[in-house]
Order: structure tokens, then sequence, then C-alpha cells
């Protein structure tokens, strides 16, 4: 009867890694932020079921805490692919002309505004404000590695290395 | 110290203790506006209508700001006046305009205000956007594009009833209010109580309106309709037809009922009786057995279970504590099944069809009467459950000027109610009712009870009554924030309890969100006229109810009683 939608879909060894999280953080109901960034640094997203997870475990209504999941751009509801792809848009940037770098991303992977991972759940293109790396302009992440100085042939080379990579680890 | 005062458009007006200067400024008689201010939940400064302008010219929010003294404010300024009418304009920038089609024509706080600050035009195109409407809920609809985000569903849902169903997701200008991860209301741990409607200000939530089959059935030749009013009805109905608050209006509703074609109209306060009988007896068992027959024994009070938003609070939040929750079902349907059973042979014999309506001030008895529970061969006991508010609507519709009809009586053979049955509708009144049925049979065993604390609207009350040498220990509690309080404590060790009522409203059944709207002072009057109706009972016990005594002796409940009062959750 209780709402937590999907139990099911939690298995034990999910759960003991929510648990050891939530028991890093005391089950203190006032670190939920922390709590929630910690889950998605392990899953590059907030999986719903996770999320009904920790509310019963904190005792914080499930609608509460998809208002804390939906109102900070950084955490996302959706998965996220194995490289996520930042590419700063931030003033420096945008005039050390970003959006071309962000168009060959997008259009070398078949990705959008609206839609931003590959099918194959490799890839995840967005845009932030601002790195804070002014000086590197235009610059890019791939899971936190900075890439300074990008053009949109070195955005090319990037993608092919990356799939490269990918593959050898498969 | 001498007194304290503030003026306020040049009167001096004295305060005391009010928490901030809107108080104050209501207590002077200037009704300031206001979407998310009520006294009974947190402030929380959204909507920006209440403000006033202080002697320096600064615009502050009265409802946030404490009350200094020797302050100085004005309430009505021409910066005031064009701050309003901008903060309107601009919700209204955003919101339907379709007034005439809309559910809350008339009862809308945004209407109401537009109308009161005259506001002809609009400056703003309207980028109202396509309304996504949830409706999978039996008690509320939602419909997300007429919300002003004044957050009073979301303090209700949260502060005072503890569901957490809804609450505010996304950020700025695609801020809602929502259940968790946008499901359907109905997929979520929503009770049903409605409250959320009764305070949202506009149409972003109402009530769920089931008149559609009532007309239908009414209309409907081979149909014997049936019609139960629950006791909280008679003393609100009145306030949309110019009568006082409280005043028990009972008989107009007989008769108005009667106007609209329903061939039987009875009084909940005759089940309620039964309910008494019932849930006394429950009481009176489980105090002896109930170390050996509960799974927590007596550590655990019984509770009432009148109230169906209570028991899916217990179903979803403490699914351990539904042994303790009692069997009886509530008044409605035990009127349901014994109303069912009743025509069932003359039904067969005439060709007709028994449908069964009750009015209730309660939303959530619309998901009651669904509940599997109370189905018999996928037929519900009771059909059709409308809202006081929904009864109004049909006396309007029709024509009928309520305030000047005569009143009439209820039909035989349950015509007659204790003064017991009638209280059911405030908070305190179960509890009174039952201990009436268990106590000493004597009028001074009455009066002691009166004043022995379970009479008043307080959200919790805690109240010991002598019972043959034993001292019963009782708990009411109106509001489920107040309910979830208690259970904790109970489930600590703080308190011992034999017997708790639970009415999930606040001020219990009176201040049902199928009401119609009110502040507490309506709720209070509301309340007195339960009691005054008690106090011209000529039965006050519901065991000296001299048609119930012929039901149980005689009667369909002569073998029966378990398998039509009583009902099993969750099986």
């Amino acid at each position: 009867m209780h709402g937590l939608k999907g139990e099911g879909n939690v298995n034990s060894q999910e759960i003991a890694r929510l648990d050891d999280i939530l028991q890093k953080h005391d089950y203190n109901a006032t670190l939920l932020i922390a709590i929630m960034q910690d889950i998605q640094k392990v899953y590059h997203y907030l999986p719903e079921e996770a999320l009904c997870y920790i509310a019963r475990k904190l005792k914080i209504s499930e609608a509460k805490i998809y208002g804390v999941a939906t109102f900070y751009e950084n955490f996302s509801l959706e998965p996220k692919g194995r490289y996520v792809i930042k590419i700063c848009d931030g003033t420096a940037c945008h005039v050390r002309k970003s959006v071309p770098i962000l168009e060959e991303f997008r259009n070398t992977l078949g990705l959008s505004k609206e839609k931003t991972t590959t099918d194959d759940m490799l890839f995840t293109v967005e845009t932030v404000s601002c790195l804070g790396a002014c000086g590197l302009a235009p610059v890019c992440t791939v899971n936190d590695h900075v890439h300074p100085s990008m053009t949109p042939e070195k955005a090319k080379a990037l993608i092919q290395e990356l799939k490269e990579e990918a593959a050898n680890e498969n | 110290m001498s007194e304290k005062y503030m003026i306020i458009d040049g009167i001096r007006t004295a305060f005391t203790d009010e928490k901030n200067i809107l108080q104050v400024i209501r207590k002077a008689g200037i009704h300031v506006p206001t979407f998310c201010y009520y006294t009974d939940m947190s402030i929380y400064g959204a909507c920006r209508m209440c403000v006033v302008e202080d002697e320096r010219g600064s615009v502050i929010a009265s409802c946030s700001t404490p009350p200094k003294h020797k302050m100085v404010i004005r309430t009505n300024t021409s910066k005031l006046h064009q701050h309003r009418k901008m903060i309107l304009e601009l919700l209204l920038a955003s919101h339907c305009r379709d007034c005439t089609v809309c559910e809350k024509n008339g009862n809308c706080r945004l209407q109401m205000l537009a109308a009161r600050f005259h506001l002809t035009k609009v400056r703003f195109p309207n980028t109202h956007p396509e309304p996504v409407i949830d409706d999978s809920s039996l008690s509320i609809v939602r419909d997300p594009s007429k919300c002003i985000l004044c957050g009073d569903c979301v303090r209700m849902c949260n502060e005072v009833q503890h569901v957490g169903a809804i609450d505010f997701a996304h950020r700025g200008a695609n801020m809602i209010v929502s259940p968790a991860f946008g499901r359907p209301i109905a997929e979520t741990d929503c009770v049903n109580c409605g409250q959320c409607a009764a305070v949202c200000p506009t149409a972003a939530i109402t009530i769920k309106k089931d008149l559609k089959g009532v007309w239908q059935a009414l209309y409907a030749p081979n149909k014997r309709v049936v019609v139960q009013i629950a006791p909280a009805v008679r003393v609100a109905i009145g306030e949309e037809f110019g009568i006082a608050p409280g005043k028990n209006t009972i008989g107009k509703i007989y008769t108005a009922l009667r106007m609209l074609g329903f061939d039987t109209v009875f009084d909940t306060s005759f089940s309620a009786d039964l309910t008494v009988i019932e849930e006394a007896n429950e009481l009176l068992y489980k105090l002896e057995n109930g170390e050996k027959k509960y799974p927590l024994g007596n550590s655990m009070p019984l509770f009432t279970s009148c109230c169906p938003a209570w028991v899916r609070f217990v179903e979803t939040k403490y699914p351990e504590l539904l042994p303790y929750v009692s069997t009886c079902k509530s008044p409605m349907e035990m009127f349901g099944a014994v109303l069912k059973e009743y025509y069932k042979p003359a039904d067969e014999e005439a060709g007709l069809e028994t449908v069964s309506v009750a009015v209730m001030p309660c939303v959530a008895k619309k998901y009651e009467a669904a509940r599997e529970e109370f189905k018999r061969n996928e037929v519900p006991d009771v059909d059709y459950v409308i809202t006081t508010k929904e009864l109004i609507l049909m006396i309007k519709e029709l024509g009928v000027q309520f305030q000047e009809i005569e009143p009439s009586a209820p039909d035989m053979p349950f015509s007659i109610n204790s003064g017991a049955g009638v209280i059911f509708g405030v908070t305190g009144g179960v509890m009174e009712a039952a201990l009436r049925h268990v106590a000493d049979k004597n009028n001074e065993a009455l009066r002691e009870i009166e004043y022995s604390g379970v009479r008043g609207l307080e959200g919790t009350k805690i109240a010991e009554i002598e019972l043959g040498g034993n001292t019963l220990r009782v708990g009411i509690v109106n509001g489920l924030g107040n309910a979830d309080a208690l259970i904790k404590k109970l489930q600590r060790g703080e308190e011992k309890l034999d017997f708790v009522e639970v009415m999930a409203c606040p001020y219990g059944c009176i201040g049902g969100a199928g009401q119609p709207f009110g502040y507490r002072s309506v709720k209070q009057d509301r309340a007195q006229g339960m009691y005054k109706a008690d106090k011209s009972a000529i039965v006050k016990r519901s065991c000296e109810n001299p048609t119930l005594i012929n039901l149980y002796e005689n009667g369909m409940l002569k073998d029966r009683a378990h398998e039509l009062l009583h009902v099993h959750y969750g099986k």
C-alpha cells in the first residue's frame, strides 16, 4: 500500500549502496541535498526508485524530494550517458565561439536541445552557464575533466577518442 | 505598562499578543485582501496582497510583520492600490479567464478580488497554458493551469495533515504544485480529505462533483432514490442562503430534498446511533480481552473508524495499527447497507431499483463509497455521495427558496435518532456519544461527560472518565497532523490511552472539504449548532433509540449485525 513505486526495481546491492550514503549522512533529513548529490555521483542521475527509498528512510515526503530534485539545475531525473559533456556558454566562452562547438557535438551525435542523451547511453551533451575557467575559453568538460581552447575540429576528434575508449573498455 | 497600540489609517488600535499587523488590521475592522494567509497555517507571505505602507513610505507585507508599539501604517494609499492591482493583473496574465464555465465561478477568490479592485482590463497578453487536468482521484480534481502558487494546499497537506502528497516542484516561471514525479494524485499517499481544495482560492484544486448520476436517477421512473444526510450538513448549508452559520436547518433540508425528487429522506444520525452501540461494545471487548486478542495488546488504544481519510492515513502511514482501528463501518456505510437490505423485498415486488445517495460534508466519503469493502455483489451500498456544496448547487438550480421553505420530518421507519447521533459531526462528538453509551445511565453521568473535556475545537484533547470504578483515558484529535503526533507519542510510550477519536478535517466534519468555505469563527458557530441540536433532542443516548432497539431485537440486525455493520479493511 505504501507509495514506493517500483520498489521491486531496487535490488539488494543498490539498497546497500543507498544505505551507505544515508549512513554517511546520519540519516539526517536536513542533509538531503548532499545525500542526493552522492546518489547522483553513483548513477549520474537521480533514479526515481532511489529517491522513493530515501524518502521513506529520511521520513520526508516523496513530493518534497521531487521538489528539491526539480528545483536545482544540477540534479537530473533523466538517465545520463557514460560521458557527460558540458559545454560552457558563459560570456567569455560565448564570445570566443562556443556555439559552433556545441553544434558540432550535437550534430556529430545526433542530439538537440531537447534530446540530450544518445540512445546507446554513451553521451550526454548539455550547456552550463560558466565553468569558471574563462582564461581557457572556449572550454568544455567530459565527466569533470577539463578540455581547454576547444574548436569544432577538436570536438569531433574528442568524440572519436571517447568512442574508441568505450569500445576498448567493453 | 500602558496599553500597546498602533495607528491604522489614522485610527488608534490597541493590540496585545497579535502575531502580525494583519491581525491587528482585521481587529480594526478592515479586511485587507489575502490569498495565502490562514490563521491555522504557517505564514508564507507569497501573495503580497496584504501589503501596507509605513510612515516612511516603505511597503511591507502585513501578514509577516509583527506589530510594534506606536507603529503608524496605512492600508489604502495610491501606491498600495496600484501595487495590488498590478499583482492581480499579473496573476490574470497567465490565468484562464473563462469564469462563466469555471468550477469555482462565484466562489473564486481571484474573481472576487478582481471585482473588488474593479479590474476591467489586463494590460498583458494572456499566456494561460493549455490545462492538463488530473481527475484520477475520486474526491478532488487538479487543474494546475489555474494555480496561483499561493501554497495554501501545500501547507495544508504537509503542515496540517502530515500527508505530503503534494509539494512545489520546478523553479521560477516553471514552478508548479505537483505530486511526486508528476504522478496522478490517486497514485500517491493522498488520503482524499480534500482540505487542499477547501483552502484553494481558485479552481486549481476543486472537489469532484457527482451530480450527473444523481440527477439521472431522480429523473428515471424505475428508481427509488433514497437519501441520507450527515449531521454536519445541517449547520452549514444555510450559510449559502443567508442563514447564520450553526443554525440547524435539517427540516428544511428534508423538504428541499423531497422537492428535488428524492423518494425517501433519512438522517445519518440514525445510523450514527448504530455506530455508537457497535463501537462502544467493541471498546468494552477490547478493554477486557485486548491483551490477548490484539497484536500489541492494550498498549495501543482503539481508534474510531468513521472517517475514511483517517482510515486511509493509517493504511498508508501506519499499517501496523490497522488492527486497532474499529471494525465498525462508518455511519454512512452502515445506513447504506441497512437501506439496501430494507428495500430489497419491496423493490423486487415493485420492479424498482434502489439508488442510495448520501449528502456529506466530506469528499473522502466519495472514495469510501467506491471502496471494494463496501460493495456487495459488485454493487456499492451507497451509490452516490454528494457534498453539502453539491446539494447547494442542486437547490439553487431548482430555484428553491431554501430560506423560506417549511421544515418537514424524515421518513419512516428510520425517523428517530438520538442527540448522540447528531454530535457525530463535530470533533469530540463520536467520543461523547460512545461514552454516553458505556457510562452510567443517568443524567448526572451525561453532564459529567459533557464537562470532562471532550468538547471544544482544540486539535488534541485528553480526557478521563470514571467508568464502573475504573478510569477510562481517552484522546480526541482533529486534523491528521495531530493524529500523527499523538500516534508517535503513544508509540514512544509517553501517553497511554484506551480510546481515541480521529477526524481528519480540522474541527471535525463541520470543517469538511465538502462544506461551504468558512474561517474558524464560522466553524465555531457550526459546532455550537451541533450541541444545540443535541440539547433539544428527546433521546440522548443511542441505545435508547426505540427504532434501533426494534431493529436489533426483531429486525434485520437480529442475526446480521456483524455482517451489515462491520468491515475488515485491506482484505
